[in-house]
C-alpha cells in the first residue's frame, strides 16, 4: 500500500488535519476526504477548468495539484467565496442573470473570475476572456457568463466608493 | 393580460445552490459502505471474445464482485425496435471502448487494479469503420442476426407526384453534403450510485430519462419496475447524451444486488467519449425543382446515416434526417430515401436537434446555390416559399403557430443582411439559413395511450405549494418553467412554490428531457393542475363565503372579488376555508398530445403538436493566406410562442448558438485505424470564450394556440440555422463552398486553391454510397391546400 502522508491544509479559512496517500491529488482531497463537492471534475486531466480553486489567491486545477503542494497555501473553494450568508458579488450576478444553467462549470467559472476581479477590478472584456479561457462551458455560449463578470466589477468598484 | 411571473426574467430555482456549491450532482453522493464500481472496455473495435476470466481480479484483496456478460444476458435498448445492446458484451465486441466487464471494490484505485486482473483474449475481425465499407460486397458483418450489408433501418417515402413535380419545373438542381459526427461533451461525466436493500434498488443516475432508465434496469435485471426507484439528482448538462440507458447503470444496479452494498460508477471524460449517441454522420443527396420565380416544385432528398455500433436512437434519427424539410418551405411534393447503417464505432444517437442538423444544413446550402443559380437574393427566395401559419404540409405535419416570416424579417433588419451580403471586403461575409423544430415529439418512444406527462399540485396548511413531476431538469430550466406556471395560476410568489422532480418514487411521469419536449408537455400538465387546484380552492372559497366564484380571482397572494382587492382573504385563510370543505388539497393534470400521425409507416417521426422557428444571419472572417475562420458576431430570431423567462430563453439561444458554432467549425468526433482519435477534451476542440463571438437574441412570440400560456420550444431548434449561415457566409466571404461540417481551414485553403486554379472552389463529397432502395411507399398528400382550420386546445 501506499504511504500516508501527514497534511495540514487552510481550507476557506480553516484547518484541516488529514492522512493521504502522497499522490492524492488535491481535487480528491477536497471532494473525497473534506466533503467539499462543490469543486468538480471534468476531465481529470487539466483540460476543462472545472476543478479550478485559488491557491494563495490565483486559480489552479485542482486536478493537476497534489494535495501535498497546498500544504502551507490559502486554499479556496466555491464554498469559500461568500462571506457567510452575504454572496460574493460574482455569484449575484450569475444568479441574476442566468450565467449558471447546468451549473457543472459554474465554481471553476466563479474562482477564475474571482480571482481575475482580485488583481484586476476594471477587466477589459478581452482581459475576461482571457482570464476565463481556460474554462470550458458547453451550456451558456459564455455570453451571460461574461455579462456577470462585468456586472460585478462595476458593483465592486461601487462598492469600494 | 399581463403575468405577473410569465414573462419575467426571474433567476432559477436552482441558481443559488449553484453558485454556492451546494447542488448535488450524482458523483457527490456518497453512501456508507459504498463501494467503487468500474468498467473494463474493449480495445478492440470489432472482435470475438475467445475467453474471458475474472478470477485473478476477484482474488485482489478488496475486490467484492466481477461481472462479465453472461451476468447480465438481457438485451436491452432505448427503442423496442431496437433492443440490441448488452450491459457487458457477451460473445463479440462492436466498438473500441465496448464494456466487457466491471469490477465492484473498496475503492476505485483497488477496482482500477482489479481491471488490469481481467484476462480477456480476443479474436480480431476487420473493422468496419463507414457506411461505404459496412455496405460493400462481403463486408464483415457486425450483427450477424441483422440485415445483410450492416442495414440497420431503411426508410423510402414519396408524398404527391414528385416526378411530375420535377417535370413542372424550370430549374432542377443537385447537391452532395456531407455531415461530419460530433458529439455532447455535457461537462458532468456521467455518474450513478445504486442501492440495494433486499426487495428494492434505488438508483441515482445523471440521466435525462429516468422513466426509460426504470424500464431498462426493469428488463435488465428483472425485477419488476415497482422495486425499483430512480432519481435524478442535479444534472451537469446532457444535449441528448444521457437519453439512452447506459451498460454503467445497468451494471451498478446488478453490482449494488450482488454485493449488497451500495456501488457508485463515475465515467471518465475517454469513458464518456465511448458513450456518445452523439451527432450521425450523415451523407446527403438533395435535389430541388423550381419555377424560373424561384417557388419551389419537388424535393427528392437521401440521406445515408453511419449509425455506429448499434441501434440507439437511430431508426428515429433515420426518419428525422428527412421529416422537417417541409416545415420551413411550401413543398408540393417531397420524395424520401434514408439509410442507417452499422459500423465498428460508439453508438450515434440524439444530439441538440436529433437528426435533422444535418438536413437543415444541406439544404440551406443547397438553397443558397440555387438562389445565385437564379439570379435571386438567398432571402427572397425562401421568402417566397415559407410556410404559413395554421397549414399542413405535404407529408401529413401540422402546423399551428409560425412567426418564421417575421424571425426572417427582424434578423435581416438587425443584421443589415441585404446591405451587407455580397458588398463586405474580400475575407469577410455573410450567410443566412432558416429552420424549424420540434415541440416534443408527438408519440411517445414505447406505443401507449398514456398521458406523456403528469403533474400533481399539492397545498400546505401552511400555503405553501409542492408540485412534483418527473421532468429532469439538466440545466435547461424546466423546474423553473414548472414553477413558473404554477405560481402565476395560483398568484403567488414563484418562492412560495416548491418543485419535486425526476424521482420515480416520489413524482408522476414524465417520459424525459429529450425532443424539446418538457417546456409543452410537462408545462401544460402544470398548467392542468394548478388550474383544477385555482378551482377547488375558488369554488370552495365561493361556496363558504357566499362570493361570486366566477368573480373570483387569486392574485398577489389573495383570494378576491376582481375589482375589489381590498376585500376577500389571504391565500392562508382560503387554504384553510378549502382545506375544512373539501378535505385533501390536491390535484393532478396530465398532458397528451392530439393524434397527430399522418397515414403511414413512418409518419410516427415528425409530428409534434407546435413547431419552434427560427432564423439567424452568421457574420464571419476568413484569412485567405490561412483559412481561419472567425465568427464576428451573430444575430438570431427565434418564435418560441411565448418567453417564458427570457434570462433562460436567452440562455438557451446563446447555448444554441455556441454549439453549432463549434460543430460549423470544429467539433469532430473522429477515428483512426478502429479507435477514436483524440477522446479527450483537449483533442475534441470547442470554442472557449476567446472565440465565441456577440450574439444578438431575437424573441419573437406567436402564443401558440396549444401551447401552455402560448409557449413553444427553444432550446433545440435554435442550433438548427447557425451551421448552414456558417457554410453561407464563407461562400460570401472568399467565393469557396465547403459542403461539409466541421468546416476546418484544411478545407477552406484546398477550395481556395481549387478556385485560383479556376476550379469551382468546393470540398465536398462527389457522391454517396449506393444502396438499392425499395420503391418508395406512395402517401397521398393530405386534402386540400390548407389553412389547417381543425380543433385547437381541449
Amino acid at each position: 500500500m501506499t504511504a500516508s502522508l501527514l497534511l495540514a491544509l487552510l481550507v476557506n479559512g480553516e484547518r484541516r488535519e488529514l492522512a493521504v496517500p502522497a499522490h492524492r491529488t488535491l481535487l480528491e482531497v477536497l471532494r473525497e476526504d473534506l466533503d467539499l463537492t462543490g469543486t468538480k471534475h471534468g476531465c481529470e486531466l487539466g483540460e476543462c477548468g472545472a476543478c479550478t480553486v485559488l491557491l494563495d489567491g490565483e486559480p489552479h486545477l485542482a486536478c493537476l495539484t497534489l494535495a501535498a503542494d497546498a500544504e502551507g497555501r490559502e486554499v479556496r473553494t466555491v464554498e469559500g467565496l461568500a462571506d457567510g450568508s452575504s454572496l460574493h458579488p460574482l455569484q449575484s450576478a450569475f444568479m441574476e442573470l442566468g450565467a449558471a444553467q447546468c451549473g457543472y462549470c459554474t465554481p471553476g467559472m466563479l474562482l477564475s473570475g474571482a480571482a481575475l476581479l482580485e488583481r484586476n477590478p476594471s477587466p477589459t472584456l478581452e482581459e475576461t476572456k482571457e482570464a476565463l479561457s481556460g474554462n470550458l462551458c458547453r451550456c451558456t455560449g459564455y455570453v451571460k457568463i461574461l455579462d456577470a463578470v462585468a456586472l460585478a466589477a462595476e458593483r465592486m468598484r461601487e462598492g469600494e466608493q | 393580460m399581463s403575468h405577473a411571473v410569465v414573462g419575467k426574467p426571474l433567476p432559477k430555482v436552482d441558481a443559488f445552490d449553484k453558485v454556492t456549491g451546494r447542488a448535488r450532482y450524482t458523483d457527490d453522493l456518497k453512501l456508507p459502505r459504498m463501494l467503487a464500481g468500474k468498467i473494463l472496455r474493449s480495445p478492440r473495435p470489432h472482435a470475438r471474445i475467445v475467453r474471458i476470466d475474472p478470477a485473478p481480479a476477484l482474488a485482489l484483496p478488496g475486490v467484492r464482485a466481477v461481472l462479465t456478460g453472461r451476468d447480465l444476458p438481457i438485451r436491452y435498448g432505448i427503442l423496442p425496435v431496437s433492443q440490441d445492446e448488452h450491459a457487458l458484451a457477451l460473445e463479440k465486441v462492436c466498438y473500441a471502448g465496448e464494456p466487457v466487464a466491471a469490477v465492484a471494490a473498496d475503492d476505485v484505485e483497488t477496482a482500477e487494479r482489479a481491471l488490469g486482473l481481467i484476462e480477456v483474449e480476443y479474436e480480431d475481425l476487420p473493422p468496419v469503420m463507414s457506411p461505404a465499407e459496412a455496405l460493400a460486397e462481403g463486408a464483415p458483418q457486425i450483427h450477424e442476426d441483422g440485415k445483410p450489408g450492416n442495414v440497420h433501418r431503411v426508410a423510402a417515402l414519396e408524398f404527391g407526384d414528385v416526378e411530375a413535380g420535377f417535370a413542372a419545373a424550370d430549374h432542377v438542381r443537385e447537391d452532395l453534403f456531407y455531415f461530419g459526427g460530433n458529439t455532447h461533451a455535457a461537462m458532468e461525466e456521467h455518474a450513478v450510485l445504486a442501492s440495494w436493500d433486499e426487495a428494492r434498488l434505488t438508483v441515482w443516475s445523471s440521466t435525462q430519462v429516468p422513466h426509460y432508465l426504470q424500464r431498462a434496469l426493469s428488463r435488465v435485471l428483472e425485477l419488476p419496475p415497482s422495486r425499483i426507484r430512480v432519481v435524478v439528482p442535479t444534472l451537469g448538462g446532457g444535449f441528448g447524451a444521457k437519453s439512452d440507458p447506459f451498460p454503467h447503470e445497468l451494471v451498478a444496479g446488478k453490482l449494488a444486488i450482488v454485493t449488497g452494498r451500495p456501488v457508485k460508477i463515475t465515467l471518465s471524460r475517454e469513458e464518456v467519449f465511448y458513450c456518445h449517441r452523439g451527432r450521425h454522420p450523415v451523407q446527403m443527396r438533395v435535389r430541388t425543382g423550381f419555377t424560373r420565380d424561384g417557388l419551389i416544385t419537388a424535393m427528392d432528398f437521401d440521406s445515408v446515416l453511419d449509425g455506429g455500433a448499434f441501434g440507439s436512437f437511430g431508426a428515429a434519427s433515420t426518419l428525422y434526417t428527412g421529416a422537417l424539410q417541409t416545415t420551413t418551405y411550401r413543398v408540393p411534393a417531397y420524395r424520401f430515401k434514408g439509410l442507417r447503417v452499422f459500423t465498428n464505432k460508439p453508438p450515434c444517437g440524439p444530439k441538440r436537434g436529433h437528426g435533422t442538423p444535418q438536413p437543415r444544413f444541406a439544404l440551406e446550402c443547397h438553397l443558397d446555390k440555387v438562389a445565385e443559380e437564379l439570379g435571386l437574393d438567398p432571402v427572397e427566395l425562401r421568402r417566397r416559399n415559407l410556410v404559413e401559419p395554421f397549414s399542413k404540409t405535404v407529408n401529413h405535419l401540422r402546423i399551428t403557430s409560425c412567426g418564421l416570416a417575421e424571425c426572417v424579417e427582424r434578423v435581416v433588419e438587425a443584421s443589415g443582411f441585404e446591405r451587407k451580403h455580397g458588398r463586405l471586403p474580400r475575407g469577410r461575409g455573410v450567410g443566412f439559413a432558416v429552420s424549424a423544430y420540434i415541440s416534443g415529439a408527438g408519440l411517445p418512444i414505447y406505443a401507449n395511450e398514456m398521458p406523456q406527462s403528469e403533474v400533481q399540485v399539492k397545498v400546505d396548511r401552511g400555503g405553501g405549494v409542492t408540485v412534483y413531476s418527473m421532468a429532469t431538469d439538466i440545466g435547461q430550466g424546466s423546474s423553473s418553467v414548472l414553477r413558473t406556471f404554477t405560481a402565476e395560476i395560483l398568484g403567488l410568489e414563484p418562492e412560495d412554490v416548491a418543485v419535486v422532480t425526476a424521482d420515480t418514487d416520489l413524482t408522476p411521469i414524465d417520459l424525459g428531457s429529450y425532443s424539446s419536449r418538457v417546456t409543452f408537455m410537462a408545462g401544460n400538465a402544470a398548467v392542468a393542475a394548478a388550474e383544477r387546484m385555482r378551482d377547488l380552492v375558488l369554488g370552495a372559497v365561493a361556496e363558504e363565503r357566499g362570493l361570486q366564484r366566477d368573480r373570483l380571482v387569486l392574485r398577489g397572494g389573495r383570494v378576491f372579488e376582481e375589482g375589489e382587492p381590498e376585500g376577500g382573504l389571504s391565500w392562508q385563510e382560503a387554504v384553510e376555508v378549502a382545506s375544512a370543505a373539501r378535505g385533501p388539497l390536491v390535484a393532478a393534470g396530465g398532458y397528451k398530445p392530439p393524434e397527430l400521425a399522418g397515414p403511414f409507416k413512418g409518419s410516427g417521426v415528425g409530428p409534434s403538436p407546435a413547431y419552434s422557428f427560427t432564423a439567424a444571419v452568421v457574420e464571419l472572417s476568413c484569412d485567405p493566406e490561412t483559412g481561419e475562420i472567425e465568427p464576428e458576431e451573430v444575430w438570431i430570431a427565434h418564435d418560441i410562442g411565448r418567453s417564458v423567462n427570457p434570462l433562460l430563453v436567452e440562455g438557451q439561444i446563446e447555448g444554441s448558438v455556441y454549439m453549432a458554432l463549434g460543430e460549423a467549425l470544429m467539433e469532430e468526433h473522429a477515428f483512426r485505424d478502429g479507435v477514436h482519435r483524440g477522446p479527450s477534451l483537449v483533442d475534441y476542440k470547442t470554442l472557449t470564450t476567446l472565440e465565441m463571438p456577440p450574439v444578438h437574441s431575437i424573441i419573437v412570440e406567436t402564443i401558440d394556440p396549444e401551447g401552455p400560456f402560448g409557449a413553444k420550444e427553444v432550446g433545440q431548434g435554435a442550433l438548427l440555422p447557425v451551421i448552414p449561415a456558417v457554410a453561407n457566409a464563407l461562400a460570401d466571404a472568399v467565393g469557396v463552398r465547403i459542403d461539409e461540417v466541421p468546416i476546418t481551414p484544411d478545407k477552406v485553403m484546398k477550395a481556395l486553391r481549387e478556385l485560383e486554379r479556376g476550379g469551382p472552389g468546393r470540398v465536398g463529397p462527389k457522391e454517396i454510397p449506393q444502396f438499392e432502395f425499395r420503391e418508395p411507399v406512395r402517401v397521398e398528400p393530405p386534402e386540400g391546400p390548407g389553412p389547417w382550420t381543425g380543433p385547437v386546445r381541449a
